[in-house]
Formats: structure tokens, sequence, C-alpha cells
């Protein structure tokens, strides 16, 4: 078969910043899952992750995908030492917004009120923008996170003497880093690979 | 060959063997050396497939030209400038880069409530001349790359056709996206875990 673009056609498609489970379909023809090779299935890393058409999508390129997956699970799940799980969430969650990805962003919202209890201070994020006050230190991941999405980066030393005068200390910076310049990474192929679709009602 | 590459955020951070900064990445193993291996699946991979190491090469030096970032911008651009064959690629890519500075990021939003936050920027097309010395697969790649750096939320099936009708495959799509969307996370790093690096000496000094 020839290679071709999808055009999904899809009803209430999400248009604004939300915390529900909303999905995503690919605009490229993921690999079907009868497939998949034993390179396929390394470069997935997790074997539940063939049955999701982005991961199925990226494996086209194996490699690549299980050393970003591989990348992408130390950031934001060694949590044994350096920055809560809480706020690594909020620098995606942030990046996602900033660069406008709604379906990066409805998932590490999620991830981020779980971690952090404050659902409320999330949506706000979500509903008004980076701009919004949560409290001195999530304002600074908030200000550190924007500024590291910006292209050019527009990042600098008041960024980390704001972080650091907010009780950050320098593995925590290094993880706010971490965690705001992977999501530079996942929202660029998230937007540009596929769309949302609605919550599954 | 991969054995002998240098960790490249270490290079390009400037953190130094034993330094504070190298402590702080030795607490963070796997993230280490993912992004390394990373680059090296992007960069030295065992079957360049739908992409040549050329075009990787061109792709990134152009990404990194996009941030403003020379450090990088030359890391990426020297096998390139090192080869007799492919030396006329780094004025081209220079020229392009030049007429493609921006602020990002920009786009617009699905029409709804976002719309209020749409802002505008420039959209890339390569030059005539910038075209005919690049061919259309790599001229196709470098203005979806400058739509991944700066408009990513422009994004759209048709510009996934531009590049098909470029000769781009599926295949090749993805490790394109890849590739430049590695870039735009490998940059963040640097510049920040470079900044980080420099203030951790000035405290210690």
């Amino acid at each position: 078969m020839t290679d071709h673009i999808i055009t999904p056609a899809i009803e209430n498609r999400p248009v604004s910043f939300t915390q529900a489970e909303i999905g995503w379909t690919p605009w490229l023809e993921p690999l079907a899952e009868d497939d998949l090779t034993e390179a396929h299935l390394a470069g997935l890393v997790e074997a539940s992750r063939a049955k999701s058409p982005y991961f199925r999508l990226l494996v086209r390129d194996p490699a690549v995908l299980e050393a970003r997956t591989k990348t992408d699970k130390d950031i934001f799940y060694n949590t044994r030492t350096g920055l809560p799980r809480a706020e690594r969430e909020l620098a995606a969650t942030v990046a996602s917004r900033s660069n406008g990805c709604i379906f990066c962003a409805s998932v590490h919202s999620r991830f981020a009120s779980h971690h952090s209890k404050r659902g409320d201070d999330v949506q706000k994020l979500l509903d008004d923008g980076v701009g919004v006050d949560l409290g001195e230190r999530w304002n600074a991941i908030v200000a550190a996170s924007v500024a590291l999405t910006a292209t050019p980066p527009t990042f600098g030393n008041d960024h980390i003497e704001r972080l650091s005068a907010a009780g950050l200390n320098e593995l925590e910076i290094a993880d706010v880093i971490h965690g705001a310049a992977f999501f530079n990474w996942a929202n660029r192929l998230m937007l540009s690979l596929g769309e949302p679709t609605p919550a599954v009602q | 060959m991969t054995t002998s590459t240098p960790d490249i955020i270490d290079l390009l951070a400037g953190i130094k063997p034993g330094s504070s900064l190298d402590r702080i990445r030795t607490q963070r193993p796997e993230t280490r050396e993912q992004a390394q291996k990373s680059y090296l699946a992007l960069f030295e991979p065992d079957n360049a497939g739908d992409v040549s190491l050329v075009e990787r090469q061109a792709i990134a030096s152009f990404v990194a030209g996009l941030h403003r970032q020379p450090d990088i911008f030359e890391f990426y651009v020297s096998p390139l400038e090192e080869s007799e064959k492919n030396r006329w690629l780094v004025e081209v890519l220079k020229a392009e880069i030049g007429a493609a500075h921006a602020v990002g990021p920009y786009g617009r939003y699905p029409a709804g409530p976002l719309s209020i936050e749409d802002s505008s920027g420039p959209i890339h097309r390569v030059s005539d001349a910038g075209r005919e010395a690049l061919g259309e697969k790599l001229a196709a790649a470098l203005e979806h790359a400058h739509l991944l750096i700066f408009h990513l939320r422009d994004a759209s099936p048709k510009a996934l056709q531009a590049l098909l009708d470029a000769g781009w495959t599926t295949n090749g799509i993805v490790t394109l996206s890849q590739l430049v969307s590695f870039v735009a996370f490998q940059i963040r790093v640097i510049a920040g875990l470079g900044l980080l690096a420099a203030s951790v000496r000035r405290a210690a000094a």
C-alpha cells in the first residue's frame, strides 16, 4: 500500500484544555499489531503499548522510540531523590499548555492533580494559562518551564535564582529542566502526527 | 564507533567529570544514557533507512540555527563542513536559517474558546535558490522543521501530505519528526544544564 495521510472525521473534537480522559488519533498509518516483529516489540518497551496507535506509529523507528521511552520514564518516575512527581508533571503540563498540546496537557494535568492533590490550581492553569498565580513555588516552576519552552529558549539565571529561592536544590532544578525539555519533544510528536478525540462518554 | 562518541549533552553543556553537575547527572543515570542512545539512534543509526545521514545532519543544523544556539549549530554542521562533498550545504543552510528566524510558540488552536489565544507568526518557505540546491525532499523537511519548532499547533494532515508529495515515506516522516523533536529537547537540556552548571560554579567561587 502506498503511503498516505489519514484525515479523521471527528465529532465534538476537544477545543479546550481539560483533565478529562480524551483520546488521540493518528494522521499516518500505524503498523498493524499483527505485523510487529521482535525489534518492534523491543522498541515499544512495554507489550501493552502495542494497543496504542500512537506508539505503533512511532515504532516505525524502533531504536529511537525505545531510547525515548526510557528517557521519559526516568525523567518522570525516578523520584527516589529530587523533585516530587507532582512538580515534574507540573513542568510537563506547563510546556504542553504553552505549546498548545491539548492531548499532552490532559494526561499530565491529571497526573499533576493526582500527585499534588491541587486539582483546582491545575485547572486554573489549564483555564487561564501560564500567567496564573499558584503560589511562589509553583509560580517559579511555571515561569521556568515557559522560558524553556520558548524558541529560542529564554531560560536564564533569573529563573535559576527564583527556583533556588523557592527552595529547590540543584538536582530539583535539573528535574524541572528535564521535565519541561522532555515535553518539548513529546508535544511536537503528539501535535504533528495526529489529533485529540473526545472522551468516551 | 558508538563507544567513542562522547556524551553530547555533557560536551555541549560544558559538564566536566567530577563537577557538581556531573554528580547531579549521575543521579539520573538512565536519563543520561537514554538521551545519548536517542542521539545515537538518530545520528549514528545501524540502518539509516529512508533518511540519509547527510539529511539528518542538515535538518539538525537547521533546528539548532532556529534556536540561535551557535555551539550546537556548529556541532551538527561540522560533519557537513568537514566533507568535501557536502560542504556546499553549509552556506545554503545558513542562508535558510537567516531567513527563518522567529519567536515561538505561536499558531492557531482549533476553532473554539481558545481562539482568543491564537497568535500569528511567519510560515517559512524555502527560497527558490535553496529549493534548487537542496532538492524537494530536504527543502520540504526544513519547512516542516520550522513548523514543528515555532508553530507546532498549526500542524495538520496537509503538512504531512506535503512531505509525502516531496518524496518522504511514512517511516521517514516518523524519523524526521523524532529528529526535530529530539533536538528541541536536547537543546533545552543543554541550555538549562549549562546555565545551572555556571551558576553552581559561581556559587562555589
